[in-house]
């Protein structure tokens, strides 16, 4: 080592001083900064003493819901929960407390351990405000209010809960309740004993109608009384309510759906074809929204949970029903477009498709029928010839793959075989097949003959009520539709654009008018004459599909012919030919919602309907 | 070699082990404290609180050590690059294994554990800066070694600062402390320091008026301070003999009681920042005048550094107002401490001099503590755990714990340079580096000094990573130490 190297070696060594001094520096300073902080002056035990600052959260009000015509449906009333601060309750009389709220000792003694149970009220503090009853009434609270001063550490905090004008809607309106540990993990949001949307539109538009919590910042001693507002309410925030809703429901008209389904499983779904609204959306059995709210929630909820008519379950968007023959439509719109038929092409039926020792069978009427009679009379034979056809086509279709995949094409373009994306929570995709899952079922063997049932709703098929009545809504808008959706509008917000897009289908407008046609004589001369009326022009499509039980009675069908007004779909499980409960069901729907009354006959009718029930012997 | 384990025992230095225990001792005393709840009637030991889960972690972390010192350092000089290594591709890809936790991505879940793996990069990049720096040839004067060697320092911040966890990236930065023991020119560090300090006093203090004695902004005068005390200290120690300094402190202490005096009693209208300010200017000029006279260009340097301080306040500031968001105004200003926010950050720091202030002398005695108790201070037993001393044990209890910490450091220092092996003297003062920075940030904080940064208080702060991790750093060195003959 030179004696150069060796001087820089001890001149670097030299360098712990300085480290060791910076250290002891750093040190020095903080001990003189804690000599002011601590010795310095009481000013911040006084502080501690008195600007203990406590968050007192505001609870906003949540939107208020209206049908389309801003008749109101949702709307909030006061409710009190009771709070309790453990470290201050002691030595209050409980028995004089029960007696106020009407209350037991014995779950007086259990909800106290419950509150301090920290496995089950994991924010726990002695020292501040917990849940001890949630929801009381404004009667309830007003007794206990008088002797509020008997019972020092209990506290009342002023929340909203959820009125209903009718018994209407339950599915579309759904319900509010207190948050589950997932959704506070999900959403910074929500603390525990929060309330959120939990089904319909109450949870597909919670962000918009909780509104936004506000705090303020109170000041309070040691002991925990409060002194007011920290910086006289500078920081405090006042809640922002939420935001009102308009539904594209007429209240009306689902009043009087959930009338004439009674005591039948089914669905009534009707939209508006110029706007994608649903008009009304009923699913039977319901039940009344308004004993979902307040503390006997859990308990309502639990029984129509294990009713095995399944009350809770939207069957409108959640019930995937083979479509019967109103799926025939669609076949007769597929075919058309790929230059399977003609309009003109007429097909024979000797009471049914008979071929190959296959047999679908027919009722009598004329033969051959061409496209409009078929449809007029739901002949099985012209629509199984039609998918015969197209599958053997081997010069338009290598293989029958290939024909399978352009039929599936047509049918998801029509909204089927996917949700539509209705803003309901919930919604069911249906069943469209395609030749994959042919491929795995048949292992690779199979024609148009094997799968023949699916060009008349039968076999595989399977749709929600939603996406027949969309069927309907993209017949009479000639070839498209905007996705269904139940909120017209919420308040302050331009509309969605997903439910305003134009959805095309493959098949051009030429086609449509034609099953126009067919659908238009089915109703002045052929399966859904009950439903012609002079007043306006009904068109209209039956189905009857078969089940392992008794036969679904169906109706697709729109009105007026031109410029209409109102698609629906009504479907009603085990009712029979789609003639006795789905056409005149139909019927009365329109009549309501065009003239906005029911004639004196179609109230006698009405009626009649309304006290038909239809035994279902599999459900206990 | 196989060394007997007695004898490493006896060639311990006890005295280190002695300090770590009662640090970790007083932590655990700290963490019941913080953590004491009157309705719960468990023992300290239950495992379901965190008095009980922090039992846990010390004795295993006191496993851990023991298990540390039976490892022969040579597997730490042969292996330490590849260490880093490996640690760096998991900190890679922690970010993708990583399940956002208030915003980090930091913590891997393994089963029903979270570990975090930044907290044992540090060894890691430790071990690697030692292999680097203690290989023959090197010099911090050679670019290319001094290049290498801030790389394997930027390289895990880059990492960490990726998984959103920023405070614990800059815990790196306190490597170059080491980096200056091993040759790195003072005035790096010094400019880097004295920028910092500039930009943060500057900042902090410039809404603070200069109360009952002039006008003025407590901010300016502070940097005008600064500025003339890191001035002198580059005069005094990279200038050529004769040195001005003598004259230059003279001067810079009659002139500013001279204009102290001025605006006090005669031109009270007149700011007290500018008198700062015209000390500072009247000391570039006189070093303009030096660097001509001498024909020297260290004083032309020194120059553009006081010049530069003065415009990076100026600059700090009128960037602050004049060109940032409110809403970042808002995140700077609560980073350093400044906004009275009491929803958020700020918040703590205000609750936590309360609390602490509220401890006077002898603190109120243990469990005692309201503004703790009352989860009044948020993340009181971990990044905040000092104010449960403060609180509880007040001034005695604080001095106590920070001069086991001052002690602690000291004798680190001398640990390292007993070293007769440069690896381990590098690997030395890299620990005791990272325990100087992690105290210096978070105690700092706590008190309002330094800017919100949340990282664990060593051997206190509650939580099994932080502690296994300074554990680990902790004992590789003490048995480095224990081999200082043999290791060359």
């Amino acid at each position: 080592m030179t004696s150069e190297e060796r001087k820089e070696v001890l001149r670097l060594e030299r360098r712990k001083y300085v480290i060791g001094a910076s250290a002891a520096l750093i040190i020095v300073i903080y001990l003189i900064r804690l000599l002011f902080l601590q010795l310095g002056s009481d000013d911040y035990q006084a502080k501690a003493d008195s600007n203990a600052l406590m968050k007192q959260v505001k609870f906003p009000a949540r939107g208020a819901i209206t049908d389309r015509h801003g008749r109101l449906l949702v709307y909030n009333q006061p409710a009190y929960d009771i709070m309790v601060v453990m470290k201050e309750q002691e030595g209050v009389d409980t028995l004089r407390l029960c007696e106020a709220l009407g209350i037991t000792p014995e779950w007086y003694s259990r909800r106290m351990d419950e509150v301090r149970d920290r496995r089950r009220n994991p924010g726990y503090s002695r020292n501040t405000q917990q849940l001890f009853m949630g929801q009381l009434s404004a009667e309830e609270f007003s007794r206990f209010q008088e002797k509020i001063f008997l019972f020092p550490g209990f506290y009342v905090q002023r929340r909203s809960i959820r009125q209903y004008t009718g018994p209407i809607a339950a599915h579309i309106l759904g319900d509010v309740g207190e948050v589950n540990p997932q959704d506070i993990e999900n959403d910074d949001y929500y603390r525990p004993g929060d309330y959120i949307g939990k089904l319909g539109v109450e949870r597909s538009y919670e962000k918009q109608l909780r509104g936004e919590k506000g705090v303020e910042i109170l000041l309070r001693d040691v002991q925990g009384r409060i002194k007011g507002h920290y910086r006289n309410g500078e920081y405090d925030r006042m809640p922002r309510p939420g935001k009102n809703l308009t539904l594209s429901i007429d209240s009306a008209l689902q009043a009087l759906g959930e009338r004439l389904m009674r005591g039948k499983l089914g669905s009534i779904v009707a939209i508006e074809p110029a706007t994608g609204e649903v008009l009304c959306m009923v699913s039977s059995p319901t039940y009344d929204p308004r004993d979902m709210v307040g503390r006997q929630r859990g308990q309502m909820h639990r029984r129509l949970n294990i009713d095995p008519m399944k009350p809770l379950l939207n069957r409108s968007i959640m019930g995937q029903y083979p479509p019967g023959s109103t799926f025939k439509t669609s076949q007769a719109l597929t075919f058309l477009q790929e230059g399977i038929f003609t309009p003109e092409t007429a097909m024979p039926c000797s009471r049914g498709f008979h071929f190959r020792g296959l047999t679908v069978g027919c009722h009598g009427h004329a033969s051959p029928s061409a496209l409009l009679p078929s449809i007029a009379t739901s002949c099985n034979a012209y629509f199984c010839w039609g998918l015969y056809y197209m599958f053997q086509n081997r010069k338009k279709y290598p293989t029958v793959q290939a024909a399978m995949t352009r039929w599936k094409d047509h049918m998801v373009a029509m909204g089927f075989g996917y949700p539509l994306g209705i803003d309901l929570p919930g919604e069911k995709r249906g069943m469209i097949p395609n030749a994959d899952y042919y491929d795995k079922a048949y292992r690779g063997s199979w024609n148009g003959l094997t799968v023949i049932s699916i060009s008349i709703g039968q076999g595989e098929v399977n749709l929600t009520p939603l996406q027949i009545a969309n069927l309907g809504a993209t017949i009479a808008n000639r070839g498209w539709y905007i996705t269904p959706h139940v909120v017209k509008a919420v308040q302050g917000e331009s509309p969605d654009t997903a439910y305003t897009t134009r959805h095309h289908t493959m098949v051009e407008r030429r086609h449509y008018e034609k099953v126009v046609e067919g659908m238009r004589r089915a109703v002045t001369g052929g399966t859904c004459r009950s439903a012609d009326t002079p007043m306006y022009e009904v068109c209209g499509k039956t189905g009857t599909a078969q089940n392992k039980g008794h036969d679904h009675s169906a109706f697709m069908g729109f009105a007026p012919k031109d410029n209409p007004q109102i698609a629906i779909a009504v479907y009603v499980e085990n009712g029979g030919w789609g003639a006795t409960f789905g056409v005149p069901i139909g019927a009365l729907m329109m009549e309501q919602y065009i003239n906005g009354e029911l004639s004196e006959t179609s109230l006698e009718k009405a009626r009649s309907i309304e006290e038909k029930t239809i035994n279902y012997p599999d459900i206990r | 070699m196989p060394q007997n384990t007695p004898s490493i025992l006896r060639r311990l230095d006890w005295f280190t082990v002695l300090i770590y225990m009662a640090l970790m001792a007083l932590g655990w005393v700290s963490v019941c404290g913080a953590s004491y709840d009157p309705d719960l009637q468990l023992s300290v030991l239950d495992m379901s609180t965190r008095p009980g889960m922090q039992v846990v972690w010390i004795g295993t972390s006191l496993l851990l050590g023991l298990i540390l010192l039976g490892i022969n350092e040579r597997v730490w000089t042969t292996f330490g690059v590849a260490i880093y290594l490996l640690f760096m591709v998991l900190l890679f890809v922690t970010p993708f294994l990583a399940r956002e936790t208030k915003g980090s991505l930091s913590w891997i879940k393994i089963g029903s554990f979270s570990i975090q793996p930044a907290e044992f990069a540090k060894f890691a990049t430790a071990l690697c800066a030692a292999s680097c720096i203690s290989r023959r040839g090197f010099s911090m004067r050679n670019k290319r070694d001094f290049l290498l060697s801030c790389a394997i320092i930027l390289l895990p911040m880059a990492l960490i600062v990726k998984q959103k966890e920023t405070g614990s990236a800059l815990v790196y930065l306190s490597l170059f402390l080491m980096l200056y023991r091993e040759g790195l020119s003072g005035s790096i560090l010094l400019t880097a320091v004295s920028a910092v300090s500039i930009f943060v006093v500057g900042v902090k203090f410039s809404l603070t008026p200069i109360e009952h004695i002039a006008l003025g902004d407590l901010g300016t005068l502070c940097v005008c301070l600064i500025i003339q005390a890191f001035t002198l200290a580059f005069v005094h120690s990279y200038t050529p003999r004769p040195r001005p300094t003598g004259r230059m402190l003279a001067a810079t202490a009659g002139a500013l009681l001279a204009g102290y005096a001025l605006v006090r009693w005669l031109l009270p209208m007149v700011s007290l920042n500018v008198v700062a300010t015209g000390v500072v200017a009247a000391t570039v000029l006189y070093l303009i005048y030096m660097a001509i006279r001498r024909w020297m260009w260290h004083y032309v340097f020194i120059a553009i550094f006081a010049m530069g301080g003065l415009s990076l306040h100026a600059g700090a500031n009128y960037v602050l107002n004049n060109i940032m968001e409110p809403h970042q105004q808002t995140r700077i200003r609560v980073f350093l401490g400044m906004e009275d926010d009491p929803l958020g950050k700020g918040y703590n720091v205000n609750q936590a001099k309360i609390a602490i202030g509220s401890g006077g002398l002898k603190g109120k005695g243990f469990k005692n503590g309201t503004q703790t108790k009352l989860k009044y201070v948020p993340e009181q037993d971990t990044d905040f755990i000092f104010c449960t001393v403060g609180e509880e044990q007040g001034f005695l209890g604080c001095a106590t714990v920070l001069m086991l910490f001052l002690t602690l450091i000291l004798r680190l220092i001398h640990l390292a340079e007993r070293q007769s092996d440069r690896f381990a003297r590098v690997y030395g003062y890299c620990v005791l580096s990272i325990f100087l920075f992690h105290v210096f940030i978070n105690v700092g904080m706590v008190l309002g000094l330094t800017p919100v940064i949340g990282i664990p208080l060593p051997f206190f702060s509650y939580g099994g990573s932080s502690l296994w991790g300074f554990t680990i750093l902790l004992f590789i060195f003490l048995r480095m130490d224990t081999a200082r003959e043999r290791l060359t």
